[in-house]
């Protein structure tokens, strides 16, 4: 395997790890706040739906990120009017999220497009393009950090810089900030900001709307930049890809971007070797995509280093009689 | 300005408002009725305290006050300003603060953080948390509250954590503190510092609400006093001029019986002999150092102390269900049997078939399954009896029939055994667990905290049929934090500090202020002199280990 | 105190629940521009018209039973088990393995073996799961999710490299020997003299689906190891106390639900498709879960809730055939009754409360 090839694949990984990474940032703000969010994936496939049409419609990859937030938040909404304000069972609420975007998304789609749930497919400015960093044809040339820059750090579309950029953005916000630390003080124990007279509901209401606007721009992703269109079922599990990393990197932003990462180099690697020779053994692509599920497990069961979630997630708050 | 206690005590019609003063609360809670129309009226810079029997509506009414919840009905003063109290925020602005029964801090925060949250200074956290570092300096300074402020909350004690939430109050610029039962979770020593602090802040101004159930505390601190029974206010008198008794019979609504008819103890046998019991827990933390006692046929041990003091491990370990992870040692025989301590012959099954019968402490998690109907609860942990299994299936007739007769002979009402568990009353529930754990006649009896959240009535019939086992010949090991209880019904009383036994006393030659040292953590030893005239026959002092025989007189 | 009567907890929530979903749902068919009137109208035609549209109901109620009775039985331990997806694709793969490799002369033979070989299939795949939760707290919702995966690679990877015939092409097993074949119902109707849906794949195991129905019930509500089920689902302490060892009810209830998921396979994988395909399951996992949701995982409330699911399985392919309303549309009304009975619950229940209880206040005064 040479220098190119190696960072062909580090290339990929690096468009595949982007909505996983910015699904897992959702997870990690949504959970954080205490609403356990298996629905990331319903909300991914809403929103990449929406803005793959509306980019379709108008031309304009722009309006179709926007709308692509628009989808999700709505599913996002339904989650909190569920979990939060009726105070429901978020993870039924989440696999129910999951089905009403799987069937709205084919029903719409083949009521506005006729494709079978597809939408047209995508040219142009309806497509997010890649954008060449400044000096990457000149840097270029330089030996090993010049195909580096100019592969792998130049040329990719905005959104993947958004994504990346969104890291330490949430650290700062996280720990660095008042909303940080009442955002991550109701979901350790929500009855000490209510009694210290903040609003639990708005708080967590935020956290969920932030969890919308990040799976927005991750649907989006998926449909206009990763893809030139909208297909059924595209997602394709990446939801879940997510919240196994939002465990992996024990609801930590930076360990979310490791844990992304890791995730889209697996299925980087699989997508380029079907069958992976490694001389003694072949490992069949079916393995490597499984992968990120088996490691989840296994930092689950708790032999690598514990993964403790917050501590009042998934319980909705009621005030103790 | 601060008005002294005895002024306050006479309600004198001064020009100066009440800090809190309350007109015709009422507050309910789907068909229960929390606060009927309460008057209350606390004067400024005294400290005032509102007791009352668990459930009688204490607690709601302060977190009413503090805007925790919204009262149906009724207008709240501050400072003789009405104030209409919607959120804990206008709480707050009003001066008010509230140190709750359970915490309200959160674990993995530093002492720092959970101080500001909710009150930071801007959208950036540095510059609140520089600000809150030098204030908590010279809170500490003034008011003895000194704590860690880059501490974590989990890595802090019961009585620092409580600090902590105090201080939360101060930086608040809290005026009116409003404390919830302070002490239940506190050893004497540090009840006594937290005393302290509170004299201090009335010294500043400062006005105090004090909610309790223990008559000893607000003899002991408060100025005045608010009696509280069933929702409602039955009276509110100056402390001076008043009596534990009175207090006592206001609270209950009767002339309450202190003591228990009963009879010497005649002693037999030896039913369960613990020896060196050593209990670890998951954390590492060692709750049980070497405990060792006898319990004989015909008698009841009553285990006192503050609660957390190793109590609830010892119940749950020789009731066959010590805490997941916990690491366990040392030798309990029962009937002159070893019991197995660990492995699976260590289960709460297996202490049942050996004749061991078990109240928990707590019987709404643990001793009663909520949804299940009575009848279901009666069956509980005895479900596997042969007599009510029929092939494959369970004979739910003959629980039924058990049931019924149970509810019977402990009076439980409505004597409706479909009826689901949490439709029954506390006491009614108790005797529900009660009723099951005797009726199987143990030889030996484990009843945690027998009388807590039920009413006088049962109380008085739980009593009775406790002493009933006893002079059946059976052994009863009692653990309860009500030294009362304590006192009128063991026939021999072990005090259980910092999961030791400090001593051994009997009831009716001891008070509660020895009592009181034991469960503060004074040894033996070191009160030597303050015990005489126990004649050596009463006290099993051969049957224990030396560390607390060494006390008595060989 | 209880704040209504327990008829309206059991019939009333549920009943408003599903009405509100419907409703959406008829919304939904409008915004499409569909009559939802002709919309119900083909369905109940194409599912409950004909014994050939109740052929394929009740095949698919078949499969919903099962793995609705999956949900509910770890359910009553408060197990949320997400895998019976998982778990029914491993029991196909036990029934597949169990056919091709033992050569079974009779299908009264060859269906107890397959069950067996389904059962522990399915119940092996909640086993890991049920342990890890038991023993190391590790959530049961997550990994289940996560086995739901793995079982999808592995029945791939042993599809397509190991029981695929030499020179076919689809991912599938080779067909199981006719010998296996399980009579159909219009078989068995056919030979006590009635013509009844003939060409429906509905067969025999609708019947075990129903005595699966009652032996769930029998051990729910009429056994030690129901009652200690029940004990820890509403209190772990309280288990504790009552010498019940979570451990073992956790693992053992998951088994029960696992294999019960697993069986599944005798119905689709056995009864119709007769080789293993790779999508043989279909999301009848998940559809489980709406299920248990609105039969109030008892038995029966299953029963009643996987005939309804059924319906609409078969009535929404009818629509996909005869209307320009895709087949999703039954996954937008599966998500809605998930939705409103199961996360919505109290949106429902909130205002009937209040409605009981100023009754009762009313009555009272």
């Amino acid at each position: 395997m040479d220098f190119n090839t190696v960072l062909q694949i580090l290339d990929s990984a690096v468009r595949l790890m982007t909505p996983l990474l910015l699904a897992c940032l959702a997870g990690l703000y949504s959970e954080r706040s205490g609403v356990f969010d298996i629905g990331l994936e319903g909300k991914m496939l809403m929103a990449a739906f929406t803005a793959a049409s509306v980019a379709y419609a108008t031309g304009s990859a722009w309006l179709g990120l926007l709308a692509g937030i628009g989808g999700s938040m709505a599913m996002s909404l339904i989650h909190g009017l569920a979990s939060i304000t009726f105070m429901g069972n978020q993870l039924i609420s989440g696999v129910a999220i999951n089905f009403l975007a799987s069937g709205m998304t084919v029903l719409l789609g083949q009521k506005i497009f006729g494709l079978g749930g597809r939408t047209p497919s995508l040219q142009g400015a309806a497509r997010f393009q890649e954008i060449t960093l400044p000096l990457a044809d000149t840097l270029g040339q330089v030996p090993v950090i010049g195909p580096i820059y100019a592969q792998l750090i130049s040329g990719h579309s905005i959104l993947v810089y958004v994504a990346f950029l969104a890291v330490p953005l949430t650290w700062w916000v996280l720990f660095r900030t008042r909303f940080g630390l009442r955002l991550r003080a109701v979901g350790e124990n929500p009855a000490s900001v209510d009694t210290a007279g903040v609003s639990v509901t708005r708080l967590r209401y935020a956290a969920i709307g932030i969890c919308g606007v990040l799976t927005g721009i991750a649907g989006a992703y998926l449909a206009t930049s990763l893809s030139a269109g909208f297909v059924k079922e595209m997602t394709a599990g990446r939801g879940f890809i997510a919240l196994a990393a939002l465990i992996f990197a024990k609801w930590r932003p930076w360990g979310a971007l490791g844990a992304t990462f890791l995730f889209g180099l697996l299925e980087a690697i699989a997508n380029r070797y079907p069958n992976l020779d490694l001389g003694i053994v072949t490992v069949p692509s079916m393995f490597m995509n499984a992968l990120p599920y088996i490691l989840t497990v296994i930092i689950l069961a708790g032999f690598v280093g514990r993964a403790i979630p917050p501590r009042a997630g998934g319980e909705p708050y009621v005030k103790e009689r | 300005m601060a008005m002294t206690a005895q002024d306050a005590g006479g309600r004198p019609e001064t020009a100066a408002p009440y800090a809190i003063e309350l007109k015709g609360i009422s507050k309910a809670f789907g068909p229960v009725q929390a606060n009927k129309d309460i008057d209350l009226r606390v004067a400024k810079g005294s400290i005032h305290g509102i007791i009352g029997e668990n459930g009688a509506g204490k607690s709601t009414l302060m977190s009413i006050l503090y805007g925790f919840y919204k009262p149906d009905r009724g207008r709240i003063l501050v400072n003789g300003e009405p104030i209409a109290i919607a959120d804990s925020q206008t709480a707050i602005r009003a001066g008010i603060g509230m140190v709750f029964q359970h915490f309200k801090l959160v674990q993995n925060f530093t002492v720092l953080e959970n101080i500001i949250l909710g009150v930071e200074d801007g959208r950036l956290l540095r510059p609140s948390l520089a600000k809150a570092r030098g204030v908590l300096k010279q809170l500490a300074h003034e008011y003895e509250l000194n704590v860690d402020p880059d501490e974590t909350i989990e890595e802090l004690s019961v009585g620092h954590q409580q600090r902590v939430e105090i201080l939360k109050a101060l930086y608040r610029q809290a005026d009116i503190l409003i404390l919830d039962e302070p002490t239940g979770v506190l050893t004497p020593a540090e009840a006594d510092h937290l005393f302290r602090i509170l004299e201090g802040l009335k010294a500043e101004g400062k006005t105090i609400i004090l909610i309790t159930h223990k008559l000893r505390e607000i003899m002991d601190i408060t100025d005045t006093v608010s009696v509280m029974r069933r929702g409602e206010m039955v009276a509110s008198v100056s402390t001076a001029e008043t009596s534990p008794e009175a207090l006592a019979e206001l609270m209950v609504g009767r002339k309450v019986l202190l003591n228990v008819d009963k009879t010497p103890a005649r002693p037999g046998a030896p039913v369960l002999e613990v020896r060196d019991l050593h209990l670890i827990d998951h954390e590492g933390v060692e709750r049980l150092r070497g405990i060792s006692f006898d319990i004989r046929a015909g008698e009841i041990l009553g285990i006192a102390g503050v609660s957390g003091n190793g109590q609830t491990q010892l119940l749950e370990l020789l009731g066959g269900y010590p805490e997941k992870g916990a690491r366990v040692s040392g030798a309990i025989r029962m009937n002159g049997e070893a019991l197995d301590l660990t492995g699976a012959g260590s289960d709460a099954r297996t202490r049942r078939r050996r004749g061991i019968g078990h109240v928990p402490e707590d019987r709404q998690t643990e001793g009663l399954i909520m949804d299940f109907t009575a009848w279901e609860n009666i069956a509980f942990g005895y479900h596997d009896k042969a007599e009510y299994q029929k092939g494959w299936l369970m004979d739910n007739d003959a629980i039924r029939r058990d049931a019924k007769k149970y509810m019977e002979d402990f009076d439980c009402r409505p004597r409706n055994c479909d009826l689901a568990a949490r439709d029954f009353s506390g006491g009614n529930q108790q005797k529900l667990v009660v009723a099951r754990e005797l009726e199987r006649n143990p030889d030996l009896l484990l009843i945690g905290q027998p009388t807590r959240g039920v009413d006088i009535g049962a109380i008085e019939f739980i009593h009775k049929r406790i002493i009933e086992l006893r002079d059946a010949g059976k052994a009863v090991l009692l653990v309860s934090v009500e030294l009362d209880e304590i006192l009128s019904l063991s026939d021999r009383i072990a005090v259980m500090f910092d999961g030791r036994i400090m001593g051994e006393r009997l009831p009716d030659q001891t008070t509660t202020g020895e009592l009181g040292l034991l469960m503060a953590g004074v040894t033996d030893t070191e009160h030597h002199a303050a015990e005489d005239g126990i004649p050596p026959e009463h006290r099993h002092v051969d049957d224990l280990p030396d560390e607390t025989a060494n006390g008595g007189p060989r | 105190m209880d704040k209504m009567p327990k008829w309206a907890d059991v019939i009333l929530t549920p009943l408003i629940s599903l009405v509100l979903a419907m409703a959406i749902s008829a919304l939904v068919i409008l915004a499409i521009g569909e009559s939802p009137a002709a919309a119900l109208k083909t369905m109940v035609d194409g599912a409950l018209g004909s014994s050939y549209g109740w052929g394929f109901t009740l095949y698919y109620t078949t499969n919903f039973i099962f793995t609705g009775l999956a949900v509910a039985v770890a359910y009553h331990a408060r197990l949320f088990n997400i895998g019976g997806e998982g778990q029914a694709m491993m029991g196909g793969l036990g029934v597949a393995l169990v056919l091709l490799s033992v050569p079974l002369p009779h299908w009264l033979l060859a269906l107890p073996a397959a069950m067996i070989g389904a059962a522990l299939f399915g119940a092996a795949w909640a086993l890991i799961p049920a342990w890890l939760q038991a023993k190391r707290g590790s959530h049961i919702v997550i990994t289940t999710i996560m086995f739901n995966f793995i079982a999808a690679a592995l029945l791939n990877y042993v599809l397509v490299n190991i029981l695929r015939p030499v020179g076919s092409m689809d991912p599938a097993s080779a067909r199981f020997p006719e010998s296996t074949y399980l009579p159909a119902l219009t078989d068995i109707a056919a030979a006590i003299g009635i013509q009844w849906g003939k060409n429906t794949p509905v067969n025999i195991t609708f019947l075990i689906a129903i005595l699966a129905c009652l032996l769930v019930w029998l051990l729910i509500w009429r056994t030690r190891l129901g009652y200690e089920i029940r004990a820890l689902g509403r209190s772990e302490p309280g288990a504790l106390y009552a010498g019940i060892s979570p451990v073992r009810i956790i693992v053992i209830a998951m088994l029960i639900s696992g294999g019960l998921a697993g069986l599944m396979a005798i119905n689709n994988v056995m009864g119709e498709s007769e080789r293993l395909v790779l999508n043989a399951v279909e999301g009848a996992g998940f559809i489980g879960i709406a299920v248990a949701l609105m039969g109030r995982n008892h038995p029966f409330g299953v029963f009643l809730a996987a005939l309804l699911f059924g319906f609409l399985y078969q009535g929404g392919g009818e629509l996909a055939l005869w209307t320009s309303i895709p087949r999703e549309l039954i996954v937008v009304i599966q998500a809605l009754v998930i939705l409103f009975t199961g996360a919505l619950d109290n949106m429902v229940r909130m205002p009937l409360e209040r409605m009981f209880l100023a009754l009762r206040k009313r009555r009272a005064a």
